[in-house]
């Protein structure tokens, strides 16, 4: 395997909506910060890949208007996922892994606030049993947190926890979309959004993305004092069938750390992609992260949740914190599909 | 650093129809995937990661499904992909497959592409329309039609070789029996008088709307030897993959012979070891969803000069029987699942060199190239696959 | 966007709510067929908003003016609402007002319309090139019997009447000859 790391990272400040701005408009600063940052060129850039959804745009090959803010002239090796971003770093990866490129840029987005986007989400299901009942994505998270309350693997309490420690933390994070927040107490005394969840449970709806840059061995030198190299990244995915399976489990996840390494080190920061509060506990117990290791200190999805970027975006923040020196040993996680149904996990490390 | 060698040891494909009403979505990919295991003599269980892609997602009305897929794929527990890179995506969908092995990370890939054109209104699907942006009026061909005449203008080809083309590819659709269109009565007058959607395209000279699947398994090495010992069938072994993108607009370009068409040709042939390109190439697999892409590609890619690829079209030369036979399997042009229409081009070339290919193989090919474009004819995917392991 | 739609929401606001969708139909087929298909409707709302460069550009048709946009320090003129120097990879802030003259840089002539939009068939849609802009713009061209039209011919957009303007790429109903010499082809390659 070749030396690859997390060498710059440029997000935008995420917000509800960004209605003055289209898709392109709106990830382009994004992509000029991310080289500007390392002071490279497109031209240095071996392979491009990014992560966005035409059903969250409305719009079919949404992507390809994107591409005229990375400058494909003259033209470049490029690829795109329907996925989010954190996949086509994964894509990136393998594409320097296999000696075809030396660097990449990467970068996810969305706008969610043209449409409904719980509604959108659904669309996501099965088409022939699910879809057509429209459960939206808050509905199919409540079920998942009933089956944890009914199980005794949280509280209402311990949720409202979770959502009150994110908000704090992201009063430090200069992107984050919703910062601070009331005292738990204050939380609990909510009403329901869709039983057993309130809307402090539930990720806010963001326009948003993120760009990075990855280089192998001495490239990412180079551009970074202190890379964060990517020890091991995985992803797995688990089956459709909510009914069939335990929802309060996410094997995928498991599966993924193991193979990215987590358990190999001590894990000083880990960003965990947990769009419902009831997930991050769900993935602690996966990943088998200990009550000692600082979370989502960026306040995670729960602050801002560019969907197609906020995957990237927890690889991006734990790399800041390594390149900062503020971390030695990260993890970052991505989640794709209903549930936690889809999962990708990356160890990331400085230089030892 | 050296990369893995990966080869194309297992190829399936459904029967490609306007509607085919008989399977349902997941359905139709396992039509495809398991034709791909049988030829690879392997079960889903010896695949370590899948590989799928295909164009717009309001085609099917599943929003990113592979999450949905992923329990008729066999996918739970392994990794699961995405791709989409418009009407390139089954070429793209291929070579991130063969990143998978190359990488090393991976030992064996199922790929699939797929379009279900039928559930949904395909033209809808394609470009609905948008507020504040202007409407193309003059539908998909209408976009791509002023470029074709501008290469009759530049070429001062005859105005009658996209209906050789077209004859061409509708003939070998004939011998291919996936094939969606079959028409056997077809002939160069049956295309000059068929109805005129685009002057200068004729309705014959367009693709049709399909749908279908077609899947590959991906191999390393070791593991591509012991397959072809199962199986006895030899390897296609990939010799060079390229992908290049452009803008859809930019002062400079040149959609009649993009750059990045011709960027990703010669990159892929530095790969392979190609110096001359119709000497050294066997067969071509490529994508022309309407007649007059074939000189036009030829072009791009090297194998004509600028301004002369109709006269290889028009001496026969692309013909089976000619010395750089192109679209042998009928092409895009007798069958047109998009999100599936790249990687069987690249699954064709690579059947052609495994000597698979049936009535339509041409005897002693060796080294074939797949070709994909999609978009503004800005995105491009290549492979070149050879019966001889690099 | 409506200053409720702005509010932080995660649940579906949709008018009635979750379960406002039609059912779905099966066909009514006999026993032992096999069922071919069903329907399933489905709706989803989207509230699209057109961002800086094309709100430029709407508001410049809204004025009977053609507008382009230069990145900063770049010289190519982009027309129409894209919003991006593709090349250079920065925003085209500044407006420029091309045309209205212009150039068929490459046409067909349909014979199939497509939308509601589509003038009668057989007419001219054609790349159109509006002077000192770098790439063209889509367009139909009207006017001249098809056969007659040309690359490289020079055409001058036809607004609908001043009292209909509005913020609609449908301000230009279509371009007709200005009846000047013909541009060579040769000049107008790189431009389409």
């Amino acid at each position: 395997m070749r030396d690859v790391a997390i060498v710059s990272v440029a997000q935008t400040d995420h917000r509800r909506a960004v209605p003055e701005l289209n898709e392109v408009e709106m990830i382009q600063p994004v992509i000029q910060t991310v080289l500007e940052q390392i002071d490279a060129k497109i031209s240095d850039i071996g392979f491009t890949c990014s992560g966005s959804s035409d059903y969250l745009a409305g719009q079919a090959f949404s992507f390809v208007m994107t591409l005229d803010a990375v400058g494909a002239w003259p033209p470049i090796v490029e690829s795109h996922v329907e996925m989010d971003g954190a996949w086509a770093l994964y894509e990136a990866w393998l594409k320097i892994q296999s000696g075809h490129a030396d660097t990449a840029l990467v970068y996810g987005y969305s706008k969610a606030s043209p449409g409904d986007l719980p509604r959108v989400l659904s669309r996501q299901l099965d088409p022939y049993y699910y879809g057509p009942l429209w459960p939206d994505s808050v509905a199919m998270a409540g079920l998942q947190a009933r089956a944890m309350l009914d199980k005794g693997m949280i509280t209402e309490a311990e949720m409202a926890e979770i959502a009150h420690r994110s908000r704090t933390s992201a009063e430090s994070n200069p992107h984050a979309q919703v910062k601070g927040s009331p005292s738990v107490d204050q939380l609990l005394a909510e009403d329901y959004l869709s039983n057993p969840l309130r809307k402090h449970d539930c990720a806010p709806v963001t326009d948003g993305g993120c760009a990075v840059v990855i280089a192998a061995g001495d490239r990412a030198r180079e551009w970074a004092d202190n890379p964060a190299w990517i020890r091991g990244i995985d992803h797995r995915v688990d089956s459709h069938n909510f009914g069939a399976r335990d929802i309060t489990r996410a094997p995928s996840a498991a599966l993924a750390a193991e193979k990215a390494g987590v358990s190999d080190g001590q894990v000083d920061v880990a960003e965990l992609c947990a769009p419902f509060t009831h997930q991050e506990r769900i993935l602690r117990n996966e990943l088998g992260l200990g009550d000692d290791v600082e979370v989502n200190p960026s306040g995670g999805a729960l602050a801002a949740n560019p969907i197609m970027g906020a995957g990237l975006i927890r690889l991006g923040e734990v790399a800041n914190r390594i390149m900062a020196g503020d971390a030695g040993r990260g993890v970052a996680h991505a989640t794709s599909g209903h549930l936690l149904q889809q999962n990708l996990v990356a160890v990331l490390e400085g230089s030892s | 650093m050296s990369a893995e060698r990966v080869a194309v040891v297992g190829i399936g494909q459904t029967k490609y129809a306007a509607v085919r009403g008989d399977v349902s979505l997941p359905g139709l990919l396992r039509e495809a995937a398991y034709r791909a295991l049988d030829d690879a003599h392997m079960t889903m269980d010896d695949i370590d990661a899948i590989v799928v892609g295909k164009a717009p997602d309001f085609f099917e009305g599943v929003m990113m499904p592979e999450p949905y897929l992923a329990d008729a794929l066999g996918a739970v527990g392994k990794p699961l992909f995405r791709v989409h890179t418009a009407g390139s995506v089954g070429g793209s969908t291929a070579i991130v497959a063969a990143s998978h092995v190359e990488s090393g990370v991976h030992e064996r890939v199922l790929t699939i592409g797929w379009q279900q054109q039928s559930v949904s209104e395909a033209m809808w699907a394609l470009s609905f329309p948008i507020p504040f942006q202007q409407q193309l009026v003059a539908g998909a061909g209408g976009y791509f039609a002023p470029f074709i005449r501008e290469y009759i203008r530049r070429s001062g080809a005859p105005d009658d070789i996209g209906i050789l083309v077209a004859l061409k590819d509708r003939l070998n659709a004939l011998k291919n029996p996936y094939a969606h269109l079959h028409e056997p009565e077809i002939s160069y007058d049956s295309i000059k008088e068929s109805f005129m959607l685009w002057e200068p395209i004729r309705y014959s000279e367009t693709c049709p709307s399909s749908d279908g699947a077609f899947a590959m398994v991906l191999a390393g090495e070791k593991a591509a030897e012991a397959s072809a010992a199962a199986s006895g069938v030899n390897p296609a072994w990939i010799r060079g993959t390229a992908m290049r993108s452009e803008p859809a607009t930019a002062s400079g370009r040149d959609q009649i012979s993009p750059k990045a068409g011709q960027d990703c040709a010669a990159d892929v042939y530095a790969q392979a070891g190609i110096t001359d390109p119709v000497a050294d190439i066997d067969m071509v697999e490529m994508y022309v969803p309407f007649s007059w892409y074939e000189p036009m590609w030829l072009e791009n890619l090297g194998f004509a000069p600028e301004g002369e690829g109709w006269k290889m079209t028009e001496s026969g030369r692309t013909r089976r029987d000619g010395d750089l036979p192109v679209n042998c399997s009928g092409g895009v042009l007798s069958t047109n699942p998009i999100g599936a229409s790249g990687m069987i081009r690249f699954g064709e070339a690579a059947m052609q060199v495994r000597g698979q290919a049936g009535d339509h193989q041409i005897d002693g090919a060796r080294t074939a190239l797949g070709h994909a474009y999609g978009g503004a004819a800005q995105f491009f995917a290549m492979w070149v696959v050879s019966s001889e392991k690099p | 966007m409506a200053e409720s739609d702005m509010e932080d929401r995660s649940t579906s606001t949709m008018p009635g709510g979750l379960w406002t969708q039609p059912s779905v139909s099966v066909p009514d087929i006999g026993d032992g067929e096999v069922i071919q298909r069903i329907t399933e409707p489905a709706s989803l709302h989207y509230s699209y908003t057109p961002g800086r460069a094309p709100t430029r550009f709407l508001r410049g048709l809204a004025e009977g003016k053609l507008l382009g946009g230069r990145a900063e320090g770049h010289d190519a003129v982009y027309p129409g609402s894209r919003g991006m120097d593709p090349v250079a990879a920065r925003p085209t802030v500044e407006s420029v007002e091309v045309g209205p003259d212009a150039t068929v840089t490459a046409f067909c002539i349909v014979h199939i319309g497509f939308g509601e939009k589509a003038p009668p068939t057989p007419f001219v849609s054609a790349l159109i090139l509006p002077d000192g802009a770098a790439a063209s713009m889509y367009g139909t061209v009207l006017g001249i019997p098809y056969e007659e039209v040309r690359i490289g011919m020079r055409v001058r957009p036809v607004w609908v009447p001043e009292e209909e303007l509005g913020l609609t790429s449908e301000n230009i109903t279509h371009w007709e000859p200005t009846g000047e010499p013909d541009v060579p082809a040769e000049q107008l390659k790189g431009h389409m």
